[in-house]
């Protein structure tokens, strides 16, 4: 069976969103303009929404696991696995949440600094529910019920090269202690896919000279991975998990709870490699 | 028949300061004695007036014969097109007088009236500031800095004039029939703004400050607290409420064609004043609405419109 028959086998069982319906059940602390605190609209949201389930069922034909170990409500912290060059990883998690479940919600990702300084970007994204990455925000939402998606990878996980795929970077530990202190169950997500949709290697010399974080470069045209290959996404929800302590505690004290989550999302990655029959289907 | 609260209020000449004055006279009896050196036509004659400098002696005399019952502060000069060096003297020395003044000869209580923009707007700002942020306003901005500077000269003086109640407002964008940079702002049919960018504001109206204002004058009320109105809006939203037609530039544009403007006299905006257009700098009014008991009485709509309203 080719390429093109296998696709359009899978193109076939696309399943019908009812996105209107979902738009409506999202909860939002809207306004009478129809905004709430964040700049979240729900008109913006369901046109982003279009296009999110186009690459969500579409174009990276995501399956995901576990979408009973999404909390229908309440304050949650979601922490998944980075990589890809491009954060597809936490679109694809965000239509899997509104999607999915049969109350669908709504999944803050804390954005990078720099975001707000970009034309455009800069106020679509809170449209779409998307915020700054500060530590205040992310409080401020827990407090509100609402669910937070991080990458404690950051940086170091987005960039990773090729040969580094499913190799968890150090974990920041800013999220433990934002969850100890907001009393927030974290749940731990294990991305499959986003890794090898940029195979690319990271050319430092050159991202020295236009001092930007990383230069990543793909063995394909254009060379610089601007658009993601179609590999096919596997998401594992794992159960919820709580800790309990002071959020202040020393670094060391706070590491063991961080590798806790970290172990969790290790052993899902490698379940989900093992259940895969193939990158890209 | 007992006597009156005699308040001093410096600004009482402009727009906010007559409002401000307006209320506390009538509705709450307050002696009220104004402090400006622009004149104050059309005043009721039981309002005292001074046209003075801040820095003179004869603004001392107002205070020394030591019957007032509390100062408001409103007299911070913004005027973009005044020297800066004579800015920065006038609000800064007429900040530090009056502090002077109020401790010599034992006011009880004193309110300034300053803005959330001395946070600054930044790109990486939290959604909402606590009182408790850096005020970064004049990193950028060195035009900032005296808006900065006597926020911080009065929070020093409320910690260290302990027997004054000092009470600072950092107040969200004041929307009415004031001249202050938003409502002018507001006020363009074609108000220019930057391609791509559309923060959300907070904006309060004219009449909810002056509310503001006698919450703080409440006996035993004392520290700094951030005011907001009744809610965030894009800033789109509101010029779409207005019924404007905004003018979107390219921000690198911007700034070049602002300066411009303003040097030939068409715009009155200083270039430091776009990033409030560029990027967030809302504050959390929570400790307000717990510890002065403010709330906001007209709702967004009625705040927006407040602008065109006739003077």
């Amino acid at each position: 069976m080719g390429l093109f028959d296998r696709l359009r086998q899978l193109r076939g069982d696309v399943p019908e969103d009812d996105l209107d319906g979902r738009t409506k059940a999202l909860v939002v602390r809207g306004n009478e303009f129809g905004y709430d605190p964040f700049g979240l609209s729900r008109d913006s949201f369901k046109t982003a929404a279009r296009l999110a389930r186009w690459l969500y069922r579409n174009y990276f034909r995501a399956t995901a696991y576990g979408i009973e170990n999404i909390p229908p409500s309440g304050r949650v912290l979601f922490v998944a696995n980075h990589s890809g060059q491009l954060p597809f990883d936490g679109l694809v998690i965000g239509a899997a949440t509104f999607l999915e479940p049969p109350q669908p919600r709504l999944v803050r990702s804390m954005v990078e600094y720099f975001v707000p300084t970009v034309p455009f970007a800069s106020y679509l994204f809170a449209r779409w529910g998307q915020i700054t990455g500060t530590p205040e925000n992310c409080r401020r939402l827990l407090a509100a019920e609402e669910c937070v998606l991080v990458f404690p990878e950051g940086a170091r996980g987005i960039s990773k090269d090729f040969s580094k795929r499913y190799q968890l970077a150090e974990f920041g530990k800013g999220f433990m202690r934002l969850a100890l202190e907001m009393q927030a169950p974290i749940v731990p997500i294990a991305v499959i896919g986003a890794e090898e949709q940029a195979p690319a290697v990271n050319v430092k010399p050159l991202a020295r000279l236009l001092r930007v974080p990383s230069f990543p470069v793909v063995p394909y045209p254009p060379f610089v991975p601007l658009v993601p290959l179609p590999v096919k996404y596997r998401l594992y929800f794992g159960e919820a998990m709580t800790f309990t302590g002071d959020p202040d505690d020393d670094d060391e004290v706070l590491d063991d709870k961080v590798k806790t989550v970290k172990h969790r999302i290790q052993s899902m990655i490698h379940i989900g490699l093992r259940e895969r029959a193939h990158v890209f289907w | 028949m007992p006597r009156l609260r005699k308040v001093v209020i410096t600004g009482i000449s402009g727009r906010l300061g007559r409002i401000v004055a307006r209320r506390l006279h009538h509705e709450l009896e307050w002696q009220i004695v104004g402090l400006d050196r622009r004149p104050m036509p059309g005043r009721p004659k039981d309002i005292e007036h001074h046209q003075v400098d801040l820095r003179s002696k004869k603004a001392r005399d107002v205070f020394r014969v030591g019957d007032v019952d509390a100062l408001i502060h409103l007299g911070v000069m913004h005027d973009p097109r005044a020297r800066p060096a004579e800015l920065y003297s006038w609000n800064i020395t007429g900040t530090t007088k009056l502090l002077e003044y109020c401790q010599a000869y034992k006011v009880p209580k004193v309110v300034l009236l300053s803005s959330a923009n001395v946070y600054g707007p930044r790109p990486d700002n939290p959604q909402f500031l606590t009182e408790d942020a850096p005020l970064l306003a004049a990193q950028r901005f060195p035009q900032m800095r005296d808006l900065v500077e006597i926020d911080h000269l009065v929070s020093t003086f409320l910690w260290r004039a302990r027997e004054i109640e000092t009470v600072i407002l950092r107040s969200v964008h004041i929307v009415g029939p004031v001249h202050n940079a938003p409502s002018n702002y507001l006020r363009i049919e074609r108000p220019p703004v930057l391609l791509g960018f559309d923060p959300m504001v907070q904006l309060i109206h004219y009449q909810d400050i002056a509310e503001a204002i006698v919450c703080a004058l409440e006996p035993g009320r004392r520290g700094i607290y951030n005011i907001t109105g009744p809610g965030e809006v894009p800033l789109s939203a509101v010029l779409t409420e207005l019924r404007r037609e905004p003018l979107a530039i390219p921000h690198p544009l911007a700034k070049p064609l602002l300066s411009f403007a303003f040097r030939l006299g068409y715009s009155s905006f200083p270039v430091a004043e776009l990033d409030f257009i560029r990027y967030v700098c809302m504050v959390d009014g929570r400790r307000a609405s717990a510890e002065l008991g403010f709330r906001p009485r007209y709702g967004l709509r009625e705040t927006i419109h407040a602008v065109d309203e006739p003077a």
